[in-house]
């Protein structure tokens, strides 16, 4: 099962063709991926040769899901076209779209996300800034490495993409039933509280691990909603105890502003909620270890 | 990116939104013929990021040219809250105030799109209001792709309530606000107060940007308005080579990829540090995905360059970064450092896991440095790191 990625999965790659999506569709395609096309309206109609697999590009999504029935978009394009693409996979009403590309303009994820909406969020967006998702043995589509882990039954939701990596380390042992990275940038497509309803749902996964980061009001949020909503065990990490207020630390939504948005504030609204909050990563996967072993 | 009043206020003039005049100077003289060509008489003040500087001294009326150059000589060089203040404005002085508002745009990241923040209880304790009469603050979402048009600024205003007789003016200035909003590629624009002067004009007094440092690629404007001056040397050194730096002000420096890893590696060590004198991180470096070699050993000049630094911790988890990379980034940098005849003694504790990490524990192990050593787990390497700090500190 897992959540919104299986081995069923038919991905294409909008931005395939330039280097950053080349190197990590072959990484995708060795990790077992269905990559069924890439799409750059200046190539259409070629292939391109990936150890053997031929991978077609088409002149736009639409086209694309016409000929393959793709039902998953992972956008490696830049970021000064990145709202064009997303739009154009909303257009096409692709159920999933995973925005990979950083540095993306706040005004230009805000119209996306808003286009999104009033086409009647036919397109689940994931991202932007994001890792991507992983369904371990099944399909990776983005940037995660695939051989970190093998499948089991954890959920791992995550705002950071080395964090997601490390925790997917930690417990490697356990295994993941999947791993989605939703990105740290102000505005998001796919929220944590989207995944913990999904792995709610999901009865591969026993567990759920939220991994959040200071800054907005996300976690907060996703406290309230586990305390109501979800009843299998979640485990949290919340990154940025130390760091000073009205300091951007790398992630444009990891900044504190005044009281709210604190690490120490998150962690006791998920505590508040029943979720066991971890001081470092490696505590946290202890304190997974724990409640999975009964 | 915050700008400075004045930079607002030129943003503010470029969109039509009505704003007073005034010129910006570093000089105390300089306020001489500005304040001539105002009419004989101006405020001088003071322009830092922070609130509250007419509390502090740093808003003063000039009656004469001379008085203009003496208030500017008090305030340049002054201290507010920890900023100097190296600039002040030369501004026309405001006809009399009848009415203070208030109104702003901003992002809203709960909800996913922008919102509008109005109030006609605007002025210096508009916090105040908000927090104790939050109905005198009207907040309306706005859409992003639909925006401000006439019918929705009439919406903003008649929420906040506004008087009849601004009603017109203050929609207009909406517009044009959100005109700025969008265009300059801003995350908050800001107007406090907002004033109903005499005459009956509105006219924004003082007011906020803080714009998107994503956006620079199309704003190449983006670039003059960046604060050199208050760039810390370490962090300005470290932004020419395109490095994701924050100075902080413990004893050990750190070096990761990925803003959340790095700002968990803060935290472990801050934690770590407890046991060992209470050290604590020294910066934020971020490397970023797939790192090369010369990015690391960027990285690690910086942070060895940092007289404040006792010890280092490379904590890396190779996703796209290549473990093989990070190591031979740390060797190179060493070499580079003392081949330039520079002393490098500060101790270096490396964590390498994930991609090709038993390659980078090779490099590391063959190249045998005395002062580098490899510790392979996050939390043991970030105690050693600590304990490494508060040794050098003693």
């Amino acid at each position: 099962m897992a959540i919104w990625l299986n081995k069923d999965s038919k991905v294409i790659v909008q931005g395939m063709t330039g280097a950053t999506g080349m190197k990590h569709t072959k990484l995708m395609l060795g990790d077992g991926t269905n990559v069924v096309g890439g799409v750059n309206p200046r190539k259409a109609g070629q292939s391109v040769d990936f150890d053997g697999t031929e991978v077609p590009v088409f002149g736009t999504v639409k086209e694309a899901i016409e000929k393959t029935g793709a039902d998953v978009s992972v956008i490696f394009v830049p970021e000064k076209f990145t709202k064009d693409a997303v739009v154009e996979a909303i257009d096409a009403e692709i159920p999933l779209a995973v925005v990979i590309t950083e540095g993306i303009a706040v005004h230009d994820t805000a119209s996306f996300w808003a286009y999104a909406g009033k086409k009647g969020n036919k397109t689940r967006i994931i991202g932007p800034n994001c890792p991507g998702i992983i369904t371990p043995g099944q399909s990776n589509v983005g940037i995660i490495p695939g051989d970190i882990t093998k499948p089991g039954r954890i959920g791992l939701v995550s705002k950071s993409g080395t964090l997601t990596y490390q925790m997917m380390y930690e417990l490697r042992d356990i295994g993941f039933s999947t791993a989605v990275g939703i990105g740290g940038d102000p505005i998001i497509g796919t929220t944590h509280i989207d995944a913990l309803a999904a792995f709610q749902d999901d009865p591969d996964t026993d567990l759920i691990v939220m991994i959040g980061e200071i800054g907005g009001d996300a976690e907060e949020r996703a406290a309230a909603f586990i305390k109501d909503n979800v009843t299998k065990p979640v485990v949290g990490y919340v990154a940025g105890f130390t760091a000073p207020e009205g300091k951007t630390m790398g992630h444009a939504g990891a900044i504190v502003s005044g009281s709210s948005g604190t690490a120490q504030a998150k962690k006791e609204a998920l505590e508040a909620a029943g979720v066991k909050v971890g001081k470092t990563p490696t505590e946290t996967a202890k304190l997974a270890r724990e409640i999975l072993a009964g | 990116m915050d700008l400075f009043e004045y930079q607002a206020r030129d943003l503010f003039a470029k969109h039509d939104v009505p704003v007073l005049a005034g010129e910006v100077i570093d000089t105390p003289e300089a306020a001489r013929e500005i304040t001539e060509r105002l009419g004989g008489k101006s405020v001088v003040k003071a322009q830092v990021k922070v609130g509250g500087r007419g509390k502090a001294g740093g808003v003063k009326l000039a009656a004469t040219p001379d008085e203009a150059v003496a208030r500017a000589t008090d305030i340049l060089g002054m201290d507010i809250k920890g900023h100097t203040v190296h600039k002040v404005m030369i501004a026309e002085t405001a006809p009399e105030i009848v009415e203070e508002y208030y109104v702003s745009f901003l992002l809203d990241r709960a909800n996913r799109t922008f919102l509008s923040i109005a109030s006609v209880e605007g002025g210096m304790e508009i916090e105040e209001v908000a927090a104790t009469r939050p109905e005198a603050v009207a907040k309306t979402p706005i859409d992003a792709i639909d925006g401000v048009t006439p019918e929705k600024a009439r919406e903003i205003v008649e929420a906040a309530k506004f008087p009849a007789e601004v009603a017109d003016k203050v929609a207009d200035v909406l517009v044009k606000l959100w005109d700025t909003f969008i265009k300059e590629d801003a995350l908050l624009v800001e107007v406090n107060p907002l004033a109903k002067v005499a005459s009956g004009e509105v006219i924004a007094l003082d007011g906020k940007v803080s714009l998107d440092d994503n956006a620079e690629f199309r704003h190449p404007d983006f670039e003059e308005l960046h604060d050199k001056a208050a760039a810390n040397p370490l962090e300005a050194a470290a932004k020419e080579k395109n490095l994701n730096y924050v100075k902080l002000d413990g004893e050990v420096g750190i070096i990761g990829n990925g803003a959340g890893l790095v700002m968990s590696t803060l935290d472990v060590v801050a934690y770590a540090g407890e046991k060992h004198g209470n050290v604590k991180p020294a910066n934020f470096l971020d490397i970023g995905g797939g790192a090369s070699a010369q990015v690391m050993a960027n990285g690690l000049e910086i942070i060895l360059g940092d007289p404040d630094v006792r010890s280092v911790f490379v904590n890396v988890f190779g996703g796209i970064t290549a473990c093989d990379e990070v190591a031979n980034g740390i060797v190179q940098a060493l070499k580079l450092l003392e081949d330039r005849g520079e002393k490098v003694e500060k101790p270096l504790v490396v964590r390498l896991d994930g991609n090709n990490a038993e390659l980078g524990r090779k490099i590391l192990t063959d190249a045998n440095h005395p002062l580098v050593q490899r510790v392979d787990t996050m939390d043991g390497a970030a105690d050693k790191a600590a304990e490494l700090a508060h040794a050098a500190a003693k």
